[in-house]
């Protein structure tokens, strides 16, 4: 409980870190959302001055960061010029669909991973190994935005899956069973994309710890009493091998959520990732701080998940902890 | 082990692609910003080597090719003459490597007839001419913003670990932060806030910078890392006793010891930089028109029915796979290298 409790200050630590490095970047940068304005001849300079003065643009960066975490225990995070809403009743929907979108990713890459890797790290040297090798370095370096556009390019060339968006247009008039339906076919082919661009580096973590627990002593031991082979490899040799992918799980989350953020864009999926080009292009400088902190916080999140299970799966650790 | 056979076959494949984008005026037939607005969206050339009496020509040939008259955008080849490929043809004016003025082309077909081996854009420019001088934009700024982050990350990397106390725990602290932050979304996030109109050399070095500070973190860790354990070796000690400064000993015994590293991790950033560049492109947040990059020449597979129609605009992207592909067979073979020499 207390390491948890510790964990979880620290990750607040990096998120407060995060967003003073956000804010101090946002001050280097010259111009603003209003700057574009200048252009218009209708608006007289001293409109601006006076929006400026209304949005607190003109104020020093630390009243400006103050006000903005005032907003954020208020639960508005900052308030967006484009949109003139907060910016949490924008990001509220979108985290949601990213969440869903990456979450499915996640378990459906670990579901192939785990087996696929344990599998071929039983063969090394074999056929398969090689396959699935020569396969997953061509993965890594097609990476999502290839991928995603061919995986577009055959679902709108087979007419098989709807492409873009994340529902059909009359989605509700539609009944539960063709909701549900719809939601799937709209899902395939962000999932699939997301999925197959972070499964290589999965299987190929999996294949590394396993070729090097199989070649223990303990291992040698087990089989040389007569566990049977699936035993052998799930029952010994995965658990001895979960720390390193525990972490791993921890790290991957970054790379998941950039890889999302593209899928996102160029599948129009309503996530994070749209919205943050958008105001990227708009300069909506709220906008874009929620959504860096919002990933930020899912980042977080996944590596104090990936430190609860490390305690959870290793004995050793627990052992230590209450040691302390 | 990886065989030592295919560790060469990446380095040559790396190697001549590099050669084949520094001197891209030289290899292409083209010049990568002229337009033939009378071929939008030609298919990929094709080169015969039987001619339509069945004989065989060990000099390939091309059609040319000419829009059909009954479609839009679709084009069939016309069989009357046969232009046979020349090589070392004289061709558009271009410098070589950016520097002498040459006209030569390494290969190329007699006019009216050219030859357009990954076909043409909506603008009728050659694709593969473009993929070659969008390669120097984009391999350019991927190896330029790695050489920026490998040189931050040695630095903060090397000064953290070698006097320690609060510097490194500050650089620790600093560089934990840059890494839980997901660095797409840093990217995205930063570009925001930069000017969106610059002239297109300002945009590429403001692209290098972003995306080689953003990066530092990483390779910051794992120098540090080597740094500590190799200042507390014996003959570090021994040489420190015999009166050898810091920045001696730094120079003569510490930082030798993260070349290794530090080429597995250039290995490893370049494709990864590369594919940061294409991305932001992609989305036009980087160089943009008439410039070519591979993620510009991506981007109008936007376009939904140029993605669906011209299966050949996908040819940048297998540019940008072949590069990653060789570059990181490169880094596992430095990879395996380290490992099996340090254990």
């Amino acid at each position: 409980m207390k390491y948890l409790f510790r964990r979880t200050v620290h990750g607040i630590l990096l998120l407060i870190g995060a967003s003073i490095l956000c804010f101090l970047f946002s001050d280097l940068a010259p111009g603003s959302f209003f700057d574009e304005m200048k252009l218009n001849p209708q608006i007289s300079s001293s409109t601006i001055a006076a929006l400026r003065a209304q949005y607190g643009l003109d104020r020093p960066l630390p009243v400006r960061y103050g006000s903005w975490v005032r907003s954020a225990f208020r639960g508005e995070f900052g308030y967006s010029f484009a949109y003139n809403t907060s910016v949490r009743s924008l990001l509220v929907l979108r985290v949601r669909n990213t969440l869903f979108l990456t979450s499915l990713a996640t378990i459906l890459a670990w579901l192939i991973a785990v087996p696929l890797g344990v599998w071929i790290a039983s063969h090394p040297g074999k056929w398969v190994d090689r396959i699935c090798m020569g396969a997953t370095s061509l993965l890594i370096s097609l990476s999502e935005l290839v991928l995603v556009l061919g995986l577009i390019y055959f679902a709108v060339r087979t007419h098989a899956l709807p492409v873009g968006g994340m529902a059909s247009t009359g989605f509700d008039r539609l009944s539960v069973l063709a909701k549900v339906w719809d939601l799937t076919a709209h899902l395939i082919v962000p999932a699939a994309a997301l999925t197959l661009a972070s499964l290589p580096i999965l299987v190929r973590h999996v294949r590394a710890c396993l070729v090097e627990i199989l070649g223990t002593p303990f291992i040698e031991s087990a089989r040389a009493h007569g566990v049977g082979r699936a035993r052998l490899l799930f029952r010994h040799a995965l658990p001895a091998a979960a720390n390193p992918l525990i972490s791993l799980f921890g790290l991957s989350v970054g790379g998941l959520l950039s890889g999302s953020l593209l899928v996102e864009v160029i599948t129009g999926w309503p996530g994070l990732g749209p919205l943050l080009l958008e105001s990227s292009m708009s300069r909506d400088l709220y906008v874009v701080v929620g959504i860096v902190m919002a990933s930020t916080v899912f980042m977080i999140c996944g590596n104090l998940l990936a430190d609860v299970m490390l305690v959870a799966v290793d004995p050793r650790l627990r052992a230590d902890l209450r040691a302390e | 082990m990886m065989a030592r056979h295919k560790i060469l076959a990446a380095v040559v494949l790396l190697v001549t692609l590099h050669l084949a984008i520094l001197f891209a005026g030289f290899v292409a037939p083209a010049d990568p910003v002229v337009q033939n607005r009378d071929f939008p969206f030609a298919p990929p050339t094709r080169l015969h080597f039987v001619d339509l009496r069945g004989h065989l020509h060990l000099r390939p040939f091309v059609y040319q090719w000419t829009p059909r008259p009954d479609a839009f955008n679709e084009y069939e080849e016309s069989r009357d003459r046969e232009y046979p490929l020349q090589f070392f043809v004289s061709g558009a004016a271009y410098r070589v490597a950016g520097l002498v003025p040459s006209r030569v082309h390494l290969f190329g077909v007699d006019a009216p007839a050219q030859i357009f081996l990954a076909g043409t854009d909506s603008y009728g420019r050659d694709q593969f001419s473009r993929i070659l001088s969008g390669g120097q934009i984009s391999v350019a700024a991927g190896i330029l913003a790695t050489l920026i982050s490998l040189v931050l990350g040695t630095l903060i990397g090397g000064v953290a670990g070698f006097w320690g106390k609060w510097i490194d725990e500050s650089a620790m602290r600093f560089a934990e932060l840059f890494m839980v932050l997901p660095w797409l979304y840093v990217l995205f996030g930063v570009r925001a806030f930069l000017p969106l109109h610059l002239s297109s050399v300002q945009t590429f070095l403001l692209l290098i910078a972003v995306i080689g500070t953003i990066g530092w973190a990483r390779p910051a860790r794992l120098i540090r890392g080597i740094v500590l354990s190799a200042k507390n070796q014996n003959y570090v000690a021994a040489s420190r006793g015999f009166g050898a400064s810091n920045v001696y000993l730094l120079r003569r015994h510490v930082l030798p010891q993260t070349y290794g590293v530090l080429l597995t991790q250039a290995a490893l950033l370049v494709p990864q930089y590369v594919l940061a560049e294409v991305t932001l492109s992609f989305f036009g947040l980087g160089l943009s028109e008439p410039t070519p990059s591979w993620g510009g020449l991506l981007a109008t597979l936007q376009q939904y029915n140029v993605l669906v129609s011209y299966w050949w605009m996908f040819a940048p992207a297998v540019a940008l796979a072949v590069v990653s592909l060789g570059y990181l067979s490169v880094a596992n073979a430095f990879h395996e290298r380290l490992q099996s020499s340090s254990s």
